[in-house]
């Protein structure tokens, strides 16, 4: 049996596990069958549930505790010291942003909408992107996309050039300078750390267990499930409560959906969101990678282009 | 200097295309600002990954038409009285490997076509690989003043090279 199926089967089994566990509330049907198929898994966030106790924030710090870093000081000098430090490893209880020891935040705002006040908390990490840019765009191959729609950091192929952060349209991904193989090699000159961010607690899924974030929630508010499944519970969701959505479209579609009673355009406006310091936005997100998508003919039209050119050249005498 | 065989608008979108490659290419690496070449004026775009990824994208195109157009009129023409050099042959197979691993990558970040993690590992690092090979070789003909691809062979005997890119 191959790892693959060994690994299908297990999680199948757990998933099942899990299902039973939690009532099936959290986990739609058909998870554990997709999961065997290694089919893109996505979470639904109904943020009329949330009342942002921070449960899910504590279980994930706890969870993923043993991969947080654990920097050597002194740090290695930097030639030419363009690049900062980026140094939580004395900051690591820090909560009310995305640190590479904190890769969920919550994110809390009272918003007017329809003649009401609500109290809207969102518990914000990675989105989980179909086409994630930070992966796509890695130098190295560190971060990555697996088949079950999981886009995690390898933190041992990971150099901390922190380009991930810089092309993801909320930059997720925070740095940790003195940490992975960059000290190995060239330190002064090329690498400043590894980046973190939320893997959907991948190891937990190979079990067959849940996210903790999911798992430990007291309100249900995520659930998870194939993705298909998760865009139309979304939409019911959505419709029943005069909702909207966010993150079904977003960079061309995620694998993390929020259903909000109020429009997103509001939330956005009332969060006191700093994108650049850990507290990302809930604005507008066009697919990041959408150019390249279009270009796709013309890679097929150049090359035929060529030959065309080649052979009709050929039967002339010059070039 | 003996006359190349390709003709000129062929050997500046050649050695344009292969420029904006490399350069937009190394500027895939978080390099340019950390060694503060994007603070040089007109250099700043260097430092923006999407613009440069475009830039590798258009430049791509220029170069694949290209090589597959000199690739036809090698089979079909110049081989005639003419063969690759040992650093023209060794180009030439780096090419084909800049060609094969860059379309993978151009595959690979479409959203319906799902690449595992360690063929995209592998494919960032082969095409990194044939990337800095190329550069070492094109060094190494223009030190060793062996640029020409393509030479003519002994039965032609005339001795002298030909330029193709
Ligand atoms: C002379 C030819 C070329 C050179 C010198 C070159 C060089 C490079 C370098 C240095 C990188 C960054 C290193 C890395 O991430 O692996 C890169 C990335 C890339 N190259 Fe090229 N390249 C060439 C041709 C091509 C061609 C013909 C294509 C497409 C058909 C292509 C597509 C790509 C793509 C898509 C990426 C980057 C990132 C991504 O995966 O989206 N390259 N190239
Ligand atoms: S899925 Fe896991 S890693 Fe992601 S936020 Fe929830 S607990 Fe953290
Ligand atoms: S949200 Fe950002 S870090 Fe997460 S997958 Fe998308 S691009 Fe990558």
């Amino acid at each position: 049996m191959s790892d693959t199926t060994r690994a299908s089967r297990q999680s199948r089994r757990g998933f099942l596990q899990a299902l039973g566990a939690m009532g099936a509330a959290a986990v739609l049907p058909g998870t554990a069958e997709a999961a065997a198929r290694r089919e893109e898994l996505a979470t639904l966030h109904d943020l009329s549930r949330c009342i942002g106790c921070g449960a899910c924030v504590t279980a994930c710090r706890e969870t993923n505790a043993r991969k947080h870093p654990n920097p050597q000081k002194p740090f290695p000098k930097m030639l030419p010291n363009r690049v900062k430090v980026s140094d939580w490893s004395e900051r690591r209880d820090v909560t009310d942003r995305l640190t590479p020891y904190n890769w969920l935040t919550i994110q809390s705002i009272s918003v007017e909408h329809a003649g009401r006040t609500h109290e809207i908390h969102i518990p914000r990490r990675c989105m989980h992107c179909q086409n994630p840019p930070c992966a796509n765009l890695c130098p190295w191959g560190a971060a990555r996309k697996q088949a079950d729609g999981i886009v995690r950091i390898e933190d041992d192929a990971c150099m901390g050039g922190s380009k991930c952060r810089s092309v993801c349209p909320w930059m997720i991904p925070q740095r940790q300078t003195g940490v992975g193989i960059y000290l190995d090699l060239l330190p002064s000159l090329a690498g400043n750390g590894v980046m973190f961010k939320c893997d959907r607690c991948y190891d937990r899924i190979e079990q067959g267990q849940l996210p903790a974030c999911v798992e430990i929630c007291p309100l249900e508010v995520q659930k998870i499930g194939p993705r298909e499944k998760i865009v139309a519970r979304a939409h019911e969701l959505a419709e029943r409560m005069g909702g909207y959505l966010y993150g079904e479209t977003e960079n061309g579609g995620t694998n993390t959906i929020y259903v909000s009673p109020v429009p997103f355009e509001k939330l956005d406006a009332a969060l006191d969101a700093d994108t650049a310091q850990g507290r990302p936005h809930l604005g507008p997100a066009p697919d990041r990678l959408g150019l390249e998508q279009k270009l796709a003919w013309a890679f097929v039209a150049a090359p035929l282009a060529g030959l065309a050119a080649g052979l009709r050249a050929g039967r002339k005498k010059d070039a | 200097m003996p006359k190349p065989v390709a003709a000129r608008w062929f050997r500046i979108v050649y050695g344009l295309s292969v420029a904006a490659l490399a350069i937009s290419g190394m500027a895939q690496m978080p390099i340019f600002k950390r060694y503060y070449l994007a603070d040089i004026p007109g250099l700043g775009w260097l430092a923006h990954y999407f613009v440069t990824h475009h830039v590798h994208y258009f430049a791509a195109l220029p170069f694949l038409g290209i090589t597959i157009y000199a690739f036809v009129r090698y089979l079909r023409d110049w081989r005639r009285g003419m063969r690759l050099s040992a650093l023209g042959l060794a180009r030439a197979l780096v090419v084909g490997v800049l060609i094969a691993s860059g379309v993978l990558r151009v595959l690979k970040n479409r959203p319906d076509l799902f690449f595992g993690p360690a063929l995209v590992q592998a494919l960032d690092f082969v095409h990194l690989g044939a990337a800095v090979l190329f550069g070492l070789l094109v060094l190494a003909a223009v030190l060793a003043r062996r640029k020409p691809y393509l030479v003519a062979s002994a039965a032609a005997g005339s001795g002298g090279g030909a330029h193709l890119g």
